[in-house]
């Protein structure tokens, strides 16, 4: 399985395509952080409008674990459309190269092939995750240095100690690897259904902005379903920033907010993942390879 | 000292009565076939005739809608890995990834493979296919040919007992055909492979093959050893001259008018092959402006011949 494995790496990172997400994050990162690094005091403010006559912060507003937390907010809503690019490609692509016909002609099941792919492609998510992490993070602390993390929410405001921080930062990662491999998932599942890449990348896209507009409408038609979409619960690594309070509103340092809410999403992700990839298994196997 | 030589030639491939249905259109129909081990195997058909369906159910690529494939004694639905293991082929085009090149596909297929295949077996898989020199090189770069004999070389690379060839000369040069039948033939006699090969053509079958069959629309027209198939006995003949009008007239007047073969343009006989000298030397003393007599007697007509009644 490791050679399976190893040799669909190879075909990913042997294309220039594959390239392409980890070019279009690093530039999309380089210029906010430098829009930041110009402007940023005149956006730290403007975010600060509404409370500066109730609330004096002191110390920098706008430090590297609010750059990322910015970052995050802005990118972990498009990073999906770039997974699709190499996700959707994966079958679709051999098969309209015509290779597919190769690879299950050597002695490996076609589901060996298939988990070997998807583990693949997993690993190139997993991949770009951690390149946006190491700019977005990293690169942003050693530009704009690190403090406490000061969030503005929809009616109050959260603030966390800067020792408080990184390790929250782990857990929404961690959790934005399980959100983007089920998009991993459907792109791959489209993948299977298809003879060509235009398809199912377009499809995946299509799904991730048609189900975030269900998850996001508030009519009771649609409320009904959506804990079951998977796009409800790809932002609730927002949740590693809510922090509890005690008795005297004071923050409880290494708390979560709503625990329950990340492991239902995480359980809602998973349940997607196996359901789509279980899926491509059946399609493929059944599949007669025509082309 | 005594021995006692038992002797029996074991089916490699076994296909009974398989066919293959895409909704109302039977692309197989009832098929059944042997191979026999160590000997070169032409499958030839017109473009749609079925030949590549037949191929990719060998392979386990298209599930049969009925029957029974056995491979090496195995039943390929049941020991698919097994038999693969021990199996080599191209399908119709030599489609690979145009950003690898020649050494990084055949190193990619190596690892797939449960066989221990090294540097060196590379190497000579290299040599053998004559893509030694641009082993470097990005396939995008390569010609049809050199991508039909890459994908030779992929069959290869571990060394298989049965190699299976749809249509291996398609888009090769003359002599590029010529290298791929001297390839076929050596793998058969020297290396005592099991050669499926798919064609159309037919003349180059011809040249390779022990046993041929013919499918037209998906079912067996013939099947049988080549050198009984084209009876050398007869042959079909073409007179090349300047005047045609008058060739005619001396062979209808003359002995030779019941081997006319009807034909649209040209004079064609089939002809016993004793014969020819007789007929050559009529024509000659006819008068007539003789180009040259074109011994016709392929696969190639014999093919025609069967698929026109058919």
């Amino acid at each position: 399985m490791w050679s399976l494995i190893k040799v669909e790496l190879y075909k990913i990172f042997s294309r220039p395509r594959t390239y392409i997400a980890f070019g279009a994050i690093a530039a999309l990162i380089v210029v906010i952080q430098l829009g930041l690094k110009i402007d940023g005091d005149f956006y730290a403010s403007f975010l600060m409008k509404d409370i500066n006559d109730t609330l004096t912060v002191d110390g920098k507003v706008l430090n590297g674990y609010l750059i990322c937390y910015i970052l995050l907010q802005l990118l972990l809503v498009h990073v999906p459309l770039l997974v699709a690019l190499i996700a959707a490609d994966m079958i679709s692509g051999e098969a309209n190269l015509g290779t597919l016909r190769l690879l299950f002609t050597t002695p490996y099941s076609r589901t060996r092939w298939v988990l070997a792919k998807f583990i693949a492609a997993s690993i190139y998510t997993i991949l770009l995750l951690i390149w946006l992490a190491f700019l977005a993070l990293f690169v942003s602390m050693w530009i704009f240095g690190t403090d406490d993390l000061f969030l503005m929410k929809s009616n109050y405001v959260v603030l966390i100690e800067q020792n408080d921080v990184l390790w929250r930062y782990v857990g929404a990662f961690v959790f934005a690897s399980f959100a983007l491999l089920t998009v991993t998932s459907l792109g791959f599942l489209l993948s299977s259904l298809s003879s060509n890449s235009i398809g199912p990348i377009v499809g995946t896209m299509s799904a991730i902005v048609f189900f975030t507009i269900l998850s996001t409408l508030n009519i009771p038609l649609f409320t009904l379903v959506k804990p079951y979409l998977f796009t409800t619960h790809m932002n609730n690594w927002k949740e590693f920033f809510d922090i509890q309070v005690n008795a005297n509103n004071e923050a409880i340092t290494g708390s979560i907010l709503n625990i329950p809410k990340i492991k239902t999403s995480l359980v809602v992700l998973t349940l997607h993942i196996i359901l789509f990839v279980s899926a491509s298994i059946i399609i493929i196997k059944k599949k007669d390879i025509l082309s | 000292m005594f021995g006692v030589f038992c002797y029996y030639v074991m089916s490699v491939i076994k296909v009974q009565n398989i066919s293959k249905h895409f909704g109302s259109l039977k692309a197989v129909d009832d098929l059944s076939f042997e191979v026999q081990a160590g000997q070169v195997f032409g499958f030839l058909g017109q473009n749609g005739s079925g030949k590549s369906t037949t191929i990719r159910m060998l392979l386990s690529l298209i599930h049969p809608t009925s029957g029974q494939i056995e491979i090496f004694g195995k039943r390929i639905e049941k020991d698919r890995e097994a038999i693969l293991e021990q199996v080599g082929a191209i399908i119709e085009r030599p489609d690979l990834y145009p950003y690898l090149s020649a050494r990084e596909h055949l190193e990619l297929f190596a690892k797939v493979r449960k066989q221990k295949i090294g540097e060196a077996d590379i190497n000579a898989t290299l040599e053998k296919v004559g893509l030694a020199h641009r082993a470097k090189d990005k396939v995008q770069t390569f010609s049809l040919g050199m991508k039909q004999r890459l994908g030779i070389g992929i069959a290869l690379v571990h060394n298989p007992s049965l190699i299976i060839l749809d249509e291996p000369t398609n888009g090769l040069d003359p002599q590029g055909i010529a290298d791929i039948r001297q390839l076929i033939q050596y793998l058969a006699k020297e290396e005592g492979k099991t050669v499926l090969v798919s064609s159309h053509l037919l003349s180059e079958i011809e040249q390779v093959a022990h046993q041929i069959l013919i499918i037209h629309q998906g079912k067996k027209m013939v099947e049988g050893v080549t050198k009984e198939l084209l009876d050398p006995e007869k042959r079909i003949v073409q007179i090349k001259t300047t005047d045609d009008a008058n060739a005619l007239k001396v062979i209808t007047a003359g002995s030779f008018s019941n081997y006319l073969l009807p034909r649209g343009e040209g004079v064609y006989l089939k002809i016993p092959t004793r014969e020819i000298p007789l007929l050559n030397e009529s024509l000659v003393k006819a008068e007539v402006a003789l180009l040259g007599i074109e011994t016709k007697n392929s696969l190639e007509d014999y093919f025609l011949q069967i698929t026109s009644n058919a």
